[in-house]
């Protein structure tokens, strides 16, 4: 099957060879910092993650997103969802990659990552979230790779896959619980230390998840003959609705809980976050910028002319996708972490060649993404012609 | 064709099992050979021993200069970098700018309202505001950090010192985000650039590792006292938390002592008589 | 057409895969022959024979360090009752108290086989990194 990404128009080379490019570039920053150190990245003593393990959080919610797809199509047999379902399935897929690629640049020691296998620890969240992403993407692959080959032949795909796409449901919610794990367990850290961490990054990530696969069913029918199909669209709107309504609410249940109670630990990183702290204030145009785009997203995703605006969607799916990233990736990385736990304010932002690394992570992703989507389209028109 | 290739596949299977079974073999001679004299691996007579390793610092006799020499001792003992100290520039011709935010320290100054947030309140006693206290890794009962590192290279040893192996830590900085009192320092960069005198009796670190107080536990193997009470005249005192009849567990009976972040239960095993 | 292109595909694999042969086709480099100091001299014997140090120095280092930092061990009593420190770098009675100079030993054999243990970025005698 493989075979249907090596042909394509002149516009996919293009495309394929900025990604390309792009995974160059990175690569280049990425050889400098594993010569260097991680001190060419802006993180500090205080501060000791940043920009890679707040964008593995975010990408972690898109890959668990895609099970708002799946769910439907696998558990009720809704019909609308069966074009896209293995769309969901790609999408995370190209997530996980860029999830683990994450992690691994994010590593002091990257040759040592095997330790981690070598020496189990059942006590460390970090050994549990490894083992659930790579279930969760063996599990897709397998199950992704079968549906869509069984697409091509024209014939139901194999029995032995059934149980697989139900035990993918809970991994997909089990992904993202384990990595709200990862926080929500560490004592001192206020402002992760919070029972409704897991829900809330679920929340979350069922806005991210189905907004970046609405984009990117817009993208598939403009490049392709393929049309995923509007009604399913229109389901997947509400589901960002809700999604984001309840993601919101469990951020105000946050913001009471700490103001209302006025303990000062807990006070202090929504201070930092929302109004600065002595003038430390990088993240105050961020987060205002978030809250206004999540209000926004929902507002047009309630009122249904606005909803089912074929136009507007896509527009409100960027606003949705910029809210909810700046909220679960920076906002939860720097409201952790600032004030420190000796309370003194060390502020983080990226360096330019932290971006760089990054961009290079994101492009590989992208890569993979086009592959599978190629395979997917190609597969379904020609079923379809 | 189907039966050569089920021969094929006995023969591989054979193959397969006897390669499996060498190892097997191999242990089982091994043990027999045990009865001969071997080598031992062993502690050295006069290490210092504890049940369950503990400090008092005493906050009462603390003053900067005391705590400016213990920190310089610990400095020196364990080769930890300086970054305000200009590298040798034939030596490391290409050196990244210092962040000095990306320091590195063990034991270090920090003021009350620092080392103890839970405790500022606006009429803070005069004597305490601002007042300088030492803190270090608390080598806590319960240490978050031991939970949650994923490879076991930090971890907590029978006597009840936190031990960190540099061998084997990946530098995922989890345990960072972990220890409620910030007591761990990552090597973003290679430390040696920075590090003015040697001492020959410690490794230096790597990049890309995590590392804090280990208690002296190379200086205790040998019979010393951790580096930071000779240098402290009498301001710390280690022993044996377990031992009633030790040293510190007298000061702690007879002097009013708190602990930092008592409330989160990690039971930290530094006292500071007020 | 496609079976030009597959033998010169092939040709290039094969001299890409056989590089180390045509690298090294010029001759061999005579083996090192590693400086025994006045001390490890006198001593005679190190803590295996001669030749199962040479070939097993890594895995007993291995053991070492696990056996230090994790068990807290520091002495190591061989079967034939000589104690040595189970450091590399540490003290007159580690590797290197008694192989002074590393260049004049390790880095001999580790040079001619073309390996960069990575121990040396923390563990090394003062006199390395002073220089």
């Amino acid at each position: 099957m493989l075979e249907i990404a090596l042909k394509g128009s002149k516009k996919y080379w293009v495309w394929v060879i900025i990604l390309l490019a792009a995974m160059a570039v990175g690569a280049g920053a990425y050889i400098d910092q594993f010569t260097h150190g991680l001190t060419i990245t802006g993180m500090s003593r205080d501060v000791s993650w940043g920009f890679y393990i707040a964008n593995f959080t975010y990408l972690v919610g898109v890959a668990a997103g895609g099970v708002m797809v799946a769910i439907p199509c696998y558990l009720h047999d809704y019909k609308k969802f069966h074009r896209i379902t293995v769309l969901g399935e790609f999408l995370a897929i190209a997530a996980l990659v860029m999830c683990l690629l994450f992690i691994v640049v994010d590593l002091g020691q990257p040759i040592r990552l095997f330790n981690v296998l070598l020496h189990p620890t059942p006590h460390s969240m970090l050994f549990w979230d490894m083992c659930v992403l790579n279930g969760y993407l063996f599990l897709n692959i397998i199950i992704g790779w079968n549906v869509l080959e069984s697409e091509r032949n024209q014939v139901p795909h194999p029995k032995w896959v059934t149980p697989l796409i139900y035990i993918s449901i809970p991994f997909a919610i089990g992904i993202h619980t384990v990595t709200a794990y990862l926080y929500c367990g560490l004592p001192g850290r206020e402002y992760w230390l919070s029972a409704i961490l897991a829900p809330r990054f679920l929340a979350s990530a069922f806005a991210a998840g189905p907004a970046c696969l609405i984009l990117l069913c817009y993208i598939v029918k403009k490049v392709s003959k393929f049309d995923p199909g509007w009604e399913a669209m229109q389901t997947l709107t509400k589901i960002i609705c809700y999604a984001l309504t309840t993601n919101v609410f469990f951020f105000l249940c946050e913001v009471f809980k700490a103001y209302y109670s006025n303990i000062p630990g807990d006070k202090s990183h929504f201070n930092y976050l929302f109004f600065g702290i002595n003038g430390h204030n990088g993240m105050v145009p961020w987060m205002w910028t978030s809250i206004i785009c999540m209000f926004i997203g929902i507002f047009l995703l309630i009122v249904p002319a606005l909803r089912n605006n074929k136009t507007l969607l896509p527009f409100t799916c960027i606003i949705v996708i910029i809210g909810t990233w700046i909220d679960k990736s920076l906002g939860m990385i720097s409201g952790g972490f600032v004030p420190s736990l000796l309370d003194h304010v060390t502020e983080y932002s990226p360096t330019g060649e932290e971006l760089v690394v990054t961009l290079g992570v994101y492009a590989t992703g992208l890569l993979v993404l086009t592959i599978l989507y190629k395979l997917a389209t190609t597969v379904k028109e020609e079923v379809r012609g | 064709m189907k039966k050569s290739r089920r021969n094929f596949l006995k023969a591989a299977g054979v193959t397969a099992l006897s390669i499996g079974a060498a190892p097997a073999i191999k242990a089982v001679s091994a043990a027999e050979s045990h009865t001969a004299p071997h080598a031992v691996e062993m502690k050295r007579k006069d290490a210092l021993k504890a049940k369950r390793w503990g400090m008092v610092i005493d906050a009462r006799k603390l003053n900067d200069e005391i705590a400016d020499k213990v920190v310089k001792a610990c400095r020196y003992a364990h080769n930890i970098p300086d970054f305000h100290h200009e590298p040798d520039k034939k030596k490391y011709p290409d050196l990244k700018p210092v962040k000095f935010n990306q320091e590195i320290k063990w034991i270090w100054e920090e003021e009350f309202e620092h080392a103890f947030p839970d405790k500022e309140t606006d009429f803070l006693a005069e004597k305490f505001r601002g007042l300088s206290f030492l803190v270090t890794c608390n080598h806590c009962k319960h240490p978050p950090c031991v939970q949650a590192c994923p490879t076991q290279a930090t971890f907590k040893r029978p006597d009840g010192i936190v031990m960190m192996d540099y061998h084997r830590c990946i530098g995922c900085r989890f345990c960072m985000a972990a220890c409620p009192f910030g007591s761990r320092s990552f090597n973003f960069r290679d430390p040696r650039p920075f590090i003015e005198k040697f001492n020959p009796d410690y490794p230096t670190r790597t990049r890309g590792v995590v590392e804090k107080c280990d208690f002296c536990a190379e200086r205790l193997a040998k019979g010393e006292l951790p580096a930071c009470v000779e240098a402290s005249e009498g301001v710390i005192t280690v022993g044996d938390l377990e031992n009633p009849d030790s040293e510190i567990r007298k000061l702690i009976d007879s002097n009013f002592t708190i602990k930092r972040k008592q409330e989160l239960g990690t039971d930290p095993s530094v006292y500071y008589i007020m | 057409m496609s079976k030009n292109a597959i033998l010169t595909g092939l040709v290039i694999f094969i001299l890409a895969v056989l590089l180390p042969f045509w690298v090294n086709l010029g001759g061999t480099a005579a083996a090192p022959k590693p400086e025994i100091s006045a001390r490890a001299k006198a001593a005679g014997r190190c803590i295996l024979d001669k030749y199962d140090m040479r070939a097993d120095h890594m895995q007993l280092l291995g053991k070492w360090r696990n056996s230090v930092v994790r068990h807290s061990n520091r002495l190591y009593k061989t079967a034939d009752g000589k104690v040595f420190t189970m450091s590399l770098s540490t003290g007159k009675n580690s590797c290197l108290g008694c192989h002074e100079g590393k260049e004049k030993f390790c880095d001999k054999c580790h040079n001619y086989a073309n390996v960069a243990p990575y121990c040396w970025e923390c563990h090394t005698t003062p006199k390395e990194i002073n220089q």
